[in-house]
């Protein structure tokens, strides 16, 4: 998986952006009260309805064993969407520590950190989670933490491009002889002041780490049965394709998709604004 | 030069060292690890296990034999095949190498195509052109690898669903590695030509009275050459990682689904095997591709 949005030569029209954000809200909206909006279970099942069509009682169709899709989606983006909410917060929270640290001290703390992401980034794609995952078990967990620290490289990497050009504005150096501390200096002031692109870094990559979770989960590596994780439904439902059922993968294939490229359009956006530059 | 090369070959060391050193990270002893975790190991068999890596030995010493024998290729012997492992990846490497030529092929040829297309166009082409990469960059591979074989598989049926061998066998899996491939060079390739054509020289060439389109083949596009080669190179190297989903997605047997199997079955000497394979040859193209580059763009000869 490579890095994802690069800049657009105009900025992101706003209609594309609203309805990206709408489609997001809707989504979350759906995946919060999903019992409410539903009156099917996303575990019953009922083979009377199995591989059902679109339909006004299965409004997405059914799956294999007459799972009602739409139900399945809306629980099924719970994980979907906490799971890479999590990963981040892992790789943030690393990766914040880290590109600070290397940004403040400079020196062989800056050359440590720089040659451990070399390593990580020796491994191309996903292997470095898969040699995780191939030691530790699968499962959500293992795979979330073991994204988040493959994440963390990239999120130390920006911040300490990030934080490299803050350290050189005066106010740093006004504290620094007002005699405040560095370390108090770096989460009063310098953490909080980056805070707005990091964010807005980090809107970019959600798109990507939930592209990498679903894939993990689509492995096998990840979410395991019976959880509606939309990687683990799109793997469940290929069997049906050869009888020519199609929406049981293609329903979370398209939940995947637009949840992503609404990420990138309002990540474009964000960015567009911020003066952030997408790598 | 030299001390690019001894660079990579730390990287390779500690890479593989990672790689080996994992199987100790893992929860308990490393023999039961080792064996893939079956039940009711006897202990002549733990014995064996014990003597195959070398398990008595003090740690820095099993991984020098370790790596002494994977450079020799003698890679261990998979736990659950019972096979050699080096044996399983030949078997499955062609097919593996097969799909990452054809789909390198593919996005060579169209991803550049799209990008010079997007640059010397401009306007609605270029519109069209980034958009439509910016999706394809959206959509993870195993969703685009399920929608392929739904509609071409099965409802037009021009390709066939399963199974591998012949090239038409590996048309869709092809696309499904290149789409993403392709979205990035296609970006690449708009970008540095758009970057050439406002140079210097490229205005002397056409106040000379050039053609248009001998500016761009001769001036813009042979300038924009040098990062298109290095994109191309290194997003082939990534390939190989690649193919772990679509060979999984497509049911085609080579070693990123040798990969898969082998982790959903605890056999780690198989993973290890087809993770340092892995890890080496994107290490060893993306050094390739770095000391091609002086041969194809002089500047950066002069540079280094």
């Amino acid at each position: 998986m490579t890095a994802v949005a690069t800049l657009s030569p105009r900025p992101v029209r706003p209609l594309g952006y609203l309805l990206a954000a709408a489609f997001l809200a809707l989504v979350v909206v759906g995946a919060v009260c999903a019992p409410l909006v539903t009156p099917f279970e996303p575990d019953a099942v009922d083979f009377g309805a199995s591989l059902a069509p679109v339909s006004p009682e299965h409004l997405l169709g059914a799956d294999q064993s007459g799972r009602d899709l739409l139900t399945r989606i809306l629980y099924g983006a719970r994980t979907s969407l906490v799971g890479p909410l999590l990963l981040l917060a892992i790789a943030s929270a690393l990766g914040v520590a880290l590109g600070t640290l290397a940004a403040w001290h400079r020196g062989w703390v800056d050359a440590v950190v720089s040659r451990v992401t070399d390593v990580m980034y020796a491994f191309p794609g996903l292997l470095f989670v898969v040699l995780i995952l191939a030691v530790f078990g699968n499962g959500m967990t293992t795979a979330v933490i073991a994204l988040g620290l493959a994440y963390a490289p990239t999120i130390a990497k920006y911040t300490r491009s990030v934080a490299l050009a803050e350290c050189g504005k005066p106010y740093i150096d006004a504290y620094r002889v007002q005699g405040m501390g560095g370390l108090a200096i770096c989460v009063r002031h310098l953490v909080p002041n980056m805070g707005r692109s990091i964010v807005g870094y980090l809107v970019v990559l959600f798109g990507e780490g939930l592209m990498s979770l679903a894939t993990l989960s689509f492995l096998g590596f990840g979410a395991q049965p019976p959880s509606s994780d939309w990687g683990l439904m799109v793997k469940e439902g290929q069997p049906a394709i050869v009888q020519g059922a199609f929406l049981p993968v293609l329903v979370p294939g398209a939940a995947i998709a637009l949840v992503v490229v609404s990420f990138n359009v309002i990540g474009v956006r964000l960015a567009d604004r911020m003066g952030v530059r997408g790598i | 030069m030299v001390r690019k090369l001894t660079g990579v070959l730390a990287t390779l060391l500690v890479t593989s060292f990672v790689i080996f050193g994992a199987s100790y990270a893992a929860p308990g002893d490393p023999v039961t690890f080792l064996a893939g975790g079956k039940e009711n190991l006897t202990p002549e068999y733990l014995a064996a296990v014990r003597a195959q890596y070398h398990l008595d030995d003090p740690f820095l010493v099993q991984f020098g034999r370790w790596l002494g024998d994977a450079v020799t290729g003698d890679l261990g012997r998979s736990t659950q095949y019972n096979d050699q492992v080096g044996d399983l990846l030949a078997a499955r490497l062609p097919s593996t190498l097969g799909l990452v030529a054809y789909a390198a092929v593919l996005f060579v040829v169209f991803g550049i195509a799209l990008g010079v297309l997007a640059a010397v166009r401009g306007g609605r082409t270029d519109a069209a052109v980034v958009a439509g990469t910016t999706f394809a960059t959206s959509v993870p591979p195993f969703v685009v690898a399920t929608v392929l074989i739904s509609l071409f598989g099965v409802r037009l049926g021009w390709f066939p669903v399963m199974g591998g061998g012949s090239l038409w066998h590996l048309t869709l899996p092809a696309v499904t590695l290149a789409l993403g491939a392709l979205a990035i060079i296609s970006r690449v390739t708009r970008q540095a030509m758009v970057e050439q054509r406002e140079l210097d020289h490229v205005t002397v060439a056409r106040a000379s009275g050039l053609s248009e389109r001998l500016i761009v083949v001769r001036h813009v596009f042979r300038g924009a050459l040098g990062p298109i080669v290095t994109m191309c190179g290194l997003v082939t190297a990534g390939m190989l990682a690649g193919t772990v989903t679509v060979e999984t997605a497509f049911g085609l047997s080579g070693i990123g689904s040798l990969l898969v199997n082998a982790i959903n079955t605890h056999d780690f000497p198989v993973t290890q095997a087809v993770l340092l394979l892995m890890v080496t040859a994107y290490i060893v193209v993306t050094t390739l591709v770095e000391l091609v580059q002086p041969l194809i763009d002089p500047r950066a000869r002069r540079r280094t």
